[in-house]
């Protein structure tokens, strides 16, 4: 490598475009960079500025160095593998120890302004502005004139601010920028524009204002008061006052909670949840048992068909074997998204193709009862996996030597004896690598699932939306993505759970492979 | 049973032949159909212009293409628009993922380097645990980084393929990595004493020997990227951003009510290049699969 450094340095010189395109590339990237750390000094992130700075400089340095040729090549994958495969995997360990979920997306600032901003009343003194209600583009906003006469423009999420306006007796109708509504306009967005409070300043203290008719604004002020050194949530209107609960909202005395409330470590909260709280732990139980049933018997099933049929069209002497093989390839080429999709069509239980042609008119619930769900999925995975088996157990057949057969054959062996003794073994040294990564893969074979049941039938009795054909993935995207509540904490414990399994087949279909090259 | 038969075994064999050829040809008889008949299902539905579940089961009673034009005059349904989504989301990620993993092969292949072997190793390791593990981070992950850059954040096509680009150099470098190995080392070292440099030997000569793994690879990552319902559902919002495994799911998420026969039209013309191009590669997507999980 030293006599080729010598060289590559030598052929680099003289040529200058291929320089000027890396120090733009780098100089686009840096600027990028900056931005980045400039936001996230002004957000006071500083454990992912810290990690930022450290990756841009080594990235820099990777790149206007000459001692790093090996790193050029293999930063640019490393840096999407870093951040979108093991950063996320970190992070999720790091939601799974937290309560994030609806209710509880926002830090603690933003779910007390949200707090202050959600109950809105009318100062009962309020002036009676002049307002003329305009539109930039979809959103809506107020021209405002003030006590003084002068002219102020707001919109939901930008506060009121003083601008030129034209006018007409005293009152600001028009301004640049935006399109002022006419009556008729107004009476069509009426529900958007009664609901559209519009700030007086970047605090929520500073109160609002609000149209009740299109034509005059009132101010309105938070019936909420937050007291920053008490830590306390007050509702002036009643009086109550919350005080933080420690579980990430405000708690009133007799119990009651208002939300947002705000992310809060939870420590093994989730964890605990998922082991203690029984219509938790039931369905995860049943989860996880046929997580592993489904991913065995798919194995299972795709590899007896596949090397079934391998055997059978591997006689060279059989005729159309070349047809039979190109559609029983064709599962497998047609996007498994698809099929899963076409499927759940099929078993529709009063209209779908499988009971009302292949069954004659039965009524069998396919999809809506728990034992006949999972033979669909299975079956479904049955159709997607077999082709795939088939394809490389017939390459292993093809690759076991003749003469090993013709011993066997002249030692007096019946087809059976020499499929269970010699052919049998020799599949399963070869293909148990691809047992075991198929394994893995059902394992976590979301489509086949969700797009054929969705999990279902639903389980009544859970308090996490949860089904009978539900295995871990699907049961951490529902959790997580579906139903009333996301629960992303949750969610994450559960993927945990995966990571823990996942991990130990890996390390099972390590020791296996290696064995494998010892025995070649 | 199976083996190719020698001269000695020839007649025994032919004289029982009438009933055991027409056993395995009744065996391989039915396994077909149970292949084909979901495919012939719904390429039937498709041509049926009724639209109902129930109208698609008496298979290929009546033919059009009213299904086809509904579909894509559809209102509703922005079928097009998910069929550009998907190609130009599968093709970057293929492409990208391409480079991204022969770059790194080439070093892995071509260079010794501290940290050679246990890179290998964790390449091998990460390719283990597929990113649809980590979906609620990578979704919360998105919807940050969208608040300062949106144009990479949720709802981006950028955003996605670039979540998808964090696998390229799990799943594709070991195999890639193989195959760069079976280039003689020769020809670059000749290169390079005629005054290439690094990077010229590896765009003008390396990438060009090794151009039939290059295409497993993107085809692979192409079909990988078509097929993720997971990931995509979760990262693109709105309907006019979604690719057809998103689009279609949500087309026909209550088949009983959809319009069954515009969806199969759907999933006819969204099969047809994916089949025709996996049937064309089918030899070398097999060895690459079966190395790819060897290794």
């Amino acid at each position: 490598m030293e006599h080729t450094r010598s060289l590559t340095a030598l052929g680099r010189s003289g040529r200058i475009g291929p320089l000027i395109v890396k120090l733009l590339m780098l100089g686009v990237l840096d600027s990028v960079l900056v931005f980045l750390a400039l936001i996230l000094i002004g957000r006071g992130d500083w454990g992912i500025l810290v990690i930022v700075t450290a990756a841009g400089l080594a990235i820099n340095w990777v790149y206007l160095s000459k001692r790093a040729l090996p790193a050029k090549y293999i930063t640019p994958g490393l840096v999407f593998l870093a951040i979108f495969q093991v950063f996320v995997i970190g992070y999720t360990v790091y939601i799974a120890f937290t309560n994030y979920s609806t209710g509880h997306i926002l830090n603690k600032d933003q779910a007390i302004e949200s707090l202050l901003s959600q109950s809105q009343s009318r100062v009962a003194d309020s002036h009676q502005y002049p307002v003329t209600v305009v539109r930039d583009g979809d959103a809506f906003g107020f021209l405002v004139t003030a006590e003084d006469g002068t002219a102020y423009l707001g919109f939901a999420d930008q506060p009121l601010a003083p601008v030129d306006a034209t006018f007409e007796d005293g009152t600001a109708v028009a301004a640049e920028g935006v399109q002022s509504l006419q009556y008729a306009d107004i009476l069509a967005n009426q529900e958007a524009i009664f609901d559209l409070a519009v700030p007086a300043g970047d605090s929520a203290e500073d109160g609002w204002l609000r149209t009740l008719d299109g034509r005059s604004a009132y101010e309105y002020e938070s019936s909420r008061e937050y007291d920053a050194v008490a830590d306390t949530m007050t509702d002036t209107t009643t009086g109550v006052v919350y005080t933080d609960g420690g579980d990430g909202a405000f708690v009133a005395p007799d119990g009651t909670r208002i939300l947002p409330g705000w992310q809060i470590n939870v420590g093994l909260d989730n964890f605990e949840r998922a082991i203690t709280e029984p219509t938790i732990r039931g369905p995860l139980m049943y989860v996880l048992v046929w997580t592993f049933a489904f991913a065995f018997l798919s194995v299972l099933l795709t590899f007896a068909l596949g090397v079934a049929l391998a055997l059978l069209l591997n006689d060279p002497r059989m005729r159309g074997r070349k047809v039979y093989r190109l559609v029983m390839v064709l599962p497998y080429a047609f996007p498994a998204f698809l099929g899963a999709l076409v499927w759940s069509g099929m078993f529709s239980t009063s209209f779908g193709f499988i009971n009302q042609v292949l069954l004659g008119g039965a009524a069998v619930p396919w999809l809506t009862d728990p034992t006949m769900a999972k033979i669909a999925v299975l079956l479904v995975n049955l159709w997607l996996g077999f082709p795939y088996m088939f394809l490389v157990a017939t390459g292993a057949l093809q690759a076991i030597p003749d003469d090993i057969l013709e011993a066997a054959r002249t030692d007096g062996a019946t087809p059976w004896g020499i499929f269970r003794h010699v052919k049998l073994p020799l599949l399963m040294v070869s293909m148990a690598p691809i047992l075991i990564s198929s394994f893995a893969f059902n394992f976590n074979n979301f489509n086949v699932i969700y797009l054929v049941t969705g999990g279902g039938p639903r389980d009544t009795a859970a308090s996490i939306p949860v089904g009978f054909t539900d295995i871990l993935i699907s049961l951490v995207y529902k959790v997580a993505f579906t139903g009333q509540m996301r629960d992303y904490g949750l969610a994450s414990a559960f993927s945990i759970i995966i990571f823990v399994v996942v991990a130990a087949i890996s390390i099972v279909s390590f020791r296996k492979t290696k064995t494998l090259e010892e025995m070649n | 049973m199976s083996a190719p038969a020698t001269r000695a075994h020839l007649p025994r064999s032919r004289r029982r032949r009438p009933m055991r050829t027409l056993a395995k040809h009744a065996a391989a008889i039915v396994a077909s159909a149970f292949a084909l008949f979901p495919l012939l299902y719904v390429l039937s539905a498709a041509l049926n212009p009724t639209g109902t579940l129930t109208g698609s089961n008496e298979l290929f009673k009546s033919v059009g293409l009213d299904s086809f034009t509904r579909l894509v005059t559809s209102d509703q349904y922005p079928f097009l628009t998910w069929f550009k989504n998907s190609l130009i989301i599968g093709l970057t990620t293929a492409a990208l993922s391409v480079f991204l993993g022969a770059l790194a092969a080439y070093a892995f292949s071509r260079m010794r380097f501290v940290g050679r072997r246990p890179g290998l190793l964790g390449l091998v390791l990460v390719q283990m645990f597929p990113q649809l593990l980590a979906v609620v981070a990578i979704f919360i992950l998105l919807t940050e980084i969208g608040e300062i850059f949106p144009a990479i954040g949720l709802n981006t096509h950028a955003g996605l393929i670039s979540v998808y680009l964090g696998a390229a150099l799990g799943v594709n470098t070991y195999l890639m990595y193989g195959f760069f190995n079976t280039v003689p080392k020769e020809l670059d070292e000749a290169a390079m004493i005629d005054g290439a440099g690094h990077a010229r030997v590896f765009f003008t000569i390396i990438l060009r020997l090794v151009t039939p793994i290059l295409a497993v690879v993107a085809l692979l990552s192409f079909i990988a990227t078509f097929n993720d319902f997971v990931i995509a559902s979760v990262v693109l919002i709105d309907a006019d951003q979604q690719t057809l495994a998103v689009g279609l799911y949500r087309m026909v998420s209550n088949p009983n009510y959809a319009d069954w026969s515009a969806f199969a039209a759907g999933a006819v013309l969204a099969a047809i290049p994916v089949v025709a191009l996996f049937l064309f590669l089918q030899r070398y997507i097999v060895g690459g699969l079966t190395a790819g999980a060897v290794k």
